[in-house]
């Protein structure tokens, strides 16, 4: 590593720069305008300093939707990431079959999120919907509506249903990636499934791996539409979720300074994981070659 | 630009960070550097530890906030130049 790094390829971005200057810098700074300022609307401000920083930070509201996010992110990545691998594991190598796999998994991915909402909200009704009604006729009491846990099991399973094959198509293409010779080795060696899944094909997914936790991490962090569309962020609360809770506050409220300093820290706290998710992939390329 | 709603505070606090951006241009346009690696384990260059200075700031100032309250709020900004300083020297 005794090369100088040469910036001035840098300059061939300044007409993207331009453009997202527009799309997203000049915005952002709206916000972060908005957010030292308070209005009635008529694009008048009153200058109100850092009193929206403070008060967001003190709201349970904030924190409370934080948690469910973390939550929702996290019970996601559980099942996603296992099941996705599970599934990739089980796929058939060639023929086929593997192209139908193929094409089957890849179908949720092709649905607009507001389609896949409006699905498992008709899906998951007692009355008219096929997941609803068989589980009312099993004697289960299921009702998304008004069970703060039903409705988190359905977003939950609306998720999984969604993404998993992202998961496992990714995987998939990891375990492809594994010459043949090295499961000839681990034969002649009688390694058990467990050893070739623990030692070859494992390690040799990760990097794959890596980038679908964290795609499927940032995308579930910053989710909206589809658990807006089944529970609107109820019961209650239950199921409002960070970019909910800032709709409802930005638009629904009319609460512009508040809501600007609240997705001014959601930005915050995405940018972090996005350079942290940055970082990570750039140092296992560089480790893998 | 009046949709925009600037107030003075907010046109100062995006004037730096363009000068500060403009400044590490320059800078690396000027003097080519190799990137090293700190303790972070990660190779960084003047511009990453640019980066994470001041992303690293913004949440020193809002823990300063949420913690202590906004009167005391410019000993924030002092700690982040020392938190600045520890990042360039050894991350």
């Amino acid at each position: 590593m005794n090369k100088t790094v040469n910036q001035k390829a840098w300059f061939l971005v300044l007409p993207v720069l331009i453009l997202v200057a527009f799309s997203a810098v000049i915005p952002l700074m709206t916000v972060v305008n908005y957010s030292v300022q308070d209005s009635f609307g008529n694009n008048q401000f009153f200058w109100a300093g850092l009193e929206w920083f403070e008060q967001m930070l003190h709201d349970d509201r904030m924190w409370n939707a934080l948690q469910r996010q973390l939550m929702f992110s996290g019970i996601i990545l559980a099942i996603e990431v296992p099941l996705g691998v599970y599934v990739a594991l089980n796929m058939p190598k060639s023929g086929f079959w593997a192209s139908f796999c193929l094409v089957v998994m890849s179908l949720p991915l092709l649905i607009p999120w507001n389609v896949v909402g409006t699905i498992w909200q008709v899906f998951g009704r007692v009355d008219i919907g096929l997941l609803g009604y068989t589980l009312d006729k099993l004697g289960i009491d299921y009702n998304y509506t008004q069970d703060s846990f039903d409705a988190w099991v359905t977003i939950i399973a609306m998720d999984v249903w969604h993404w998993t094959s992202l998961v496992a198509l990714l995987a998939y293409a990891g375990l492809k990636s594994i010459p043949d010779a090295y499961y000839q080795a681990a034969k002649i060696d009688q390694a058990s499934r467990w050893a070739v899944f623990r030692y070859i094909e494992l390690p040799k997914m990760m990097g794959v791996l890596m980038i679908a936790i964290l795609l499927r991490f940032m995308d579930s962090f910053m989710i909206y539409t589809e658990p807006f569309v089944v529970t609107g962020g109820g019961p209650g609360n239950a199921t409002t979720l960070l970019s909910i809770d800032l709709v409802k506050m930005a638009l629904g409220q009319f609460d512009l300074g508040p809501a600007a300093a609240f997705s001014i820290m959601y930005f915050l706290v995405i940018l972090a994981i996005s350079w942290v998710f940055y970082t990570v992939m750039t140092n296992l390329d560089k480790k893998g070659g | 630009m009046d949709w925009m709603a600037w107030t003075q505070p907010t046109a100062i606090f995006f004037i730096v960070i363009a000068a500060l951006l403009i400044t590490f241009t320059v800078l690396a346009l000027k003097f080519p550097e190799t990137p090293r690696i700190g303790v972070l384990r990660i190779e960084t260059t003047r511009g990453d530890r640019l980066f994470i200075t001041l992303l690293g700031s913004a949440f020193i100032n809002l823990a300063w906030l949420g913690l202590v309250g906004p009167d005391t709020q410019p000993w924030a900004m002092a700690v982040c130049l020392v938190y600045a300083a520890a990042v360039f020297r050894w991350v």
